[in-house]
């Protein structure tokens, strides 16, 4: 037990460093973007103890919703904020401190979860709640540091690992005329293998990954359901073993969150009868929210290649297809 | 500085306790290796009586002095590690900067520098034909240093 306790005395202490680097980190970037004229110190401390709480789910009828409305007010208050402690930021850049403090926040959440389970253990000296925290230390360490290297990209603007599906929209569509979507995403109409692609991703270059579910809502909705196919292309996380930067391919909505997006889209489908393909480009957590990683970069093409692909063997042409980049826009323009 | 600068900084420091700890080890393992050697030349003990060389005295005090001072030594070294350990890695990360001309297959690799974004267009012209530049590519280069399991 003594040398458990003593396991997690020393992660937490490392867990400690990386919160407060990544506190200073994002003061730092508030003070050199945003030119504010007081000290946004306090203000930061206060916004890494916000929280959200979820919808009451003992009937569930409607929750989805429920936990749009939710995530939109805190999405709205969380730029009110950055908008508040950062002033002489654009909107660019707004999305960019907002990320960076959510990195901040998790950090925060990290360390005293951590924190919590060390001290409970210590005073009611139980084996098993050391034990359980001292199981999960190696992944929610692999987090933490994932989340700090994440703070300096987010504060740069600098693309990220989970950019790579709003990488590839942003490929296909570029040099076509964009049309702005409900909320923070893009679209573009576009030839593909024959075929008309209307490819959605988030606004880039800032830290944003829309609303896909919505985006994807309206524009089957314009086509009256007529739609062959929709394609989604996101990062998925990679089993050990497998390498950085595999694409795979299968069916399904391919995308994370909290699930609003994945229901929108799903109903949708089901609706007008509209097959979903699914491509993924492989990486781990680290990747997804760090600076994206070269053999990622180098995956583009191929991932490309694997649409077109797809597209080709289930659909004729001249269909109409949905293809939409899933993931943060951030350091990613159209 | 604020209350949480300190704290970050005395998280990066080794403790003091600790330090004091193998600093006493160390000298307490050094005294009693000089000791040893005295016996071992000398044959003279701690009290000052003199013998023909005491060697198992001296072999047991040099044993032990050597083991707190390795021990004292590694304790150390673990803790500067653990300091060492907890830096926050920055990646370098560079941008692809590409000419827009279909003819031109002009490619420069440089720094990434704060406003960059992948599809950016640049106001520098291209060296090779004075074309349009733009941002093709921003990444960073993972040296892998992963073990491989043939498995």
């Amino acid at each position: 037990m003594y040398v458990m306790i003593r396991e997690v005395e020393n992660s937490l202490r490392k867990l400690k460093y990386i919160k407060e680097e990544g506190r200073k980190v994002t003061i730092e970037a508030i003070k050199e973007i945003g030119k504010p004229t007081t000290d946004p110190s306090a203000r930061v401390d206060r916004f890494l103890e916000y929280f959200t709480i979820g919808p009451q789910g003992m009937d569930p009828a409607g929750i989805v919703y429920k936990l749009d409305h939710i995530l939109d007010v805190r999405d709205e208050r969380m730029k009110d904020e950055v908008k508040l402690m950062a002033p002489a930021s654009d909107e660019v850049q707004v999305n960019n401190l907002e990320n960076t403090l959510e990195a901040a926040m998790a950090l925060n959440f990290i360390y005293k979860v951590i924190r919590h389970y060390y001290i409970q253990g210590k005073k009611t000296l139980s084996l098993y709640v050391i034990m359980q925290i001292q199981m999960i230390l190696p992944m929610v360490m692999k987090e933490a540091e994932a989340y700090a290297s994440a703070l300096k990209a987010f504060a740069y603007g600098q693309p990220i690992g989970d950019g790579a599906g709003p990488l590839i929209a942003a490929k296909l569509m570029h040099g076509y005329e964009i049309r702005k979507l409900h909320k923070d995403c893009v679209m573009a109409t576009v030839p593909f293998a024959g075929r008309t692609a209307l490819v959605i991703k988030a606004e880039g270059p800032g830290g944003n990954v829309g609303k896909p579910g919505d985006a994807v809502e309206t524009v089957i909705e314009e086509n009256e359901g007529k739609i062959a196919m929709v394609v989604m292309i996101d990062a998925g996380l990679k089993l050990e073993g497998e390498n950085v930067g595999e694409v795979a391919d299968g069916i399904g909505a391919a995308i994370g969150g909290p699930g609003v997006d994945q229901y929108k889209i799903e109903e949708k489908l089901t609706k007008y009868k509209i097959p979903n393909m699914a491509v993924i480009i492989k990486e781990d957590i680290g990747d997804a929210v760090s600076p994206m990683r070269k053999e990622i970069n180098d995956a583009i093409d191929n991932a490309i290649e694997r649409v077109r692909n797809v597209v080709m063997e289930r659909t004729k042409e001249g269909d109409k297809i949905i293809i939409v980049g899933v993931g943060n826009s951030i350091g990613v323009g159209q | 500085m604020s209350n949480k600068d300190q704290t970050a900084a005395s998280t990066k420091k080794i403790s003091n306790y600790i330090t004091m700890i193998v600093a006493i080890v160390m000298a307490l393992a050094i005294i009693a290796l000089l000791l040893a050697g005295s016996l071992y030349y000398n044959g003279t003990t701690a009290t000052g009586s003199t013998q023909s060389g005491d060697y198992g005295a001296a072999a047991v005090l040099a044993i032990i002095g050597l083991i707190a001072l390795t021990m004292a030594g590694v304790t150390l070294y673990q803790s500067r590690r653990q300091v060492a350990e907890m830096k926050i890695e920055i990646p370098k990360v560079k941008t692809t900067i590409g000419c827009t001309n279909t003819g031109c297959a002009n490619k420069t690799v440089r720094e990434f520098q704060r406003g960059d974004y992948v599809y950016k267009e640049l106001d520098t012209p291209c060296e090779k034909c004075g074309g349009k530049q733009m941002v093709t590519a921003i990444y960073k280069e993972v040296k892998e240093k992963e073990k491989t399991y043939a498995v």
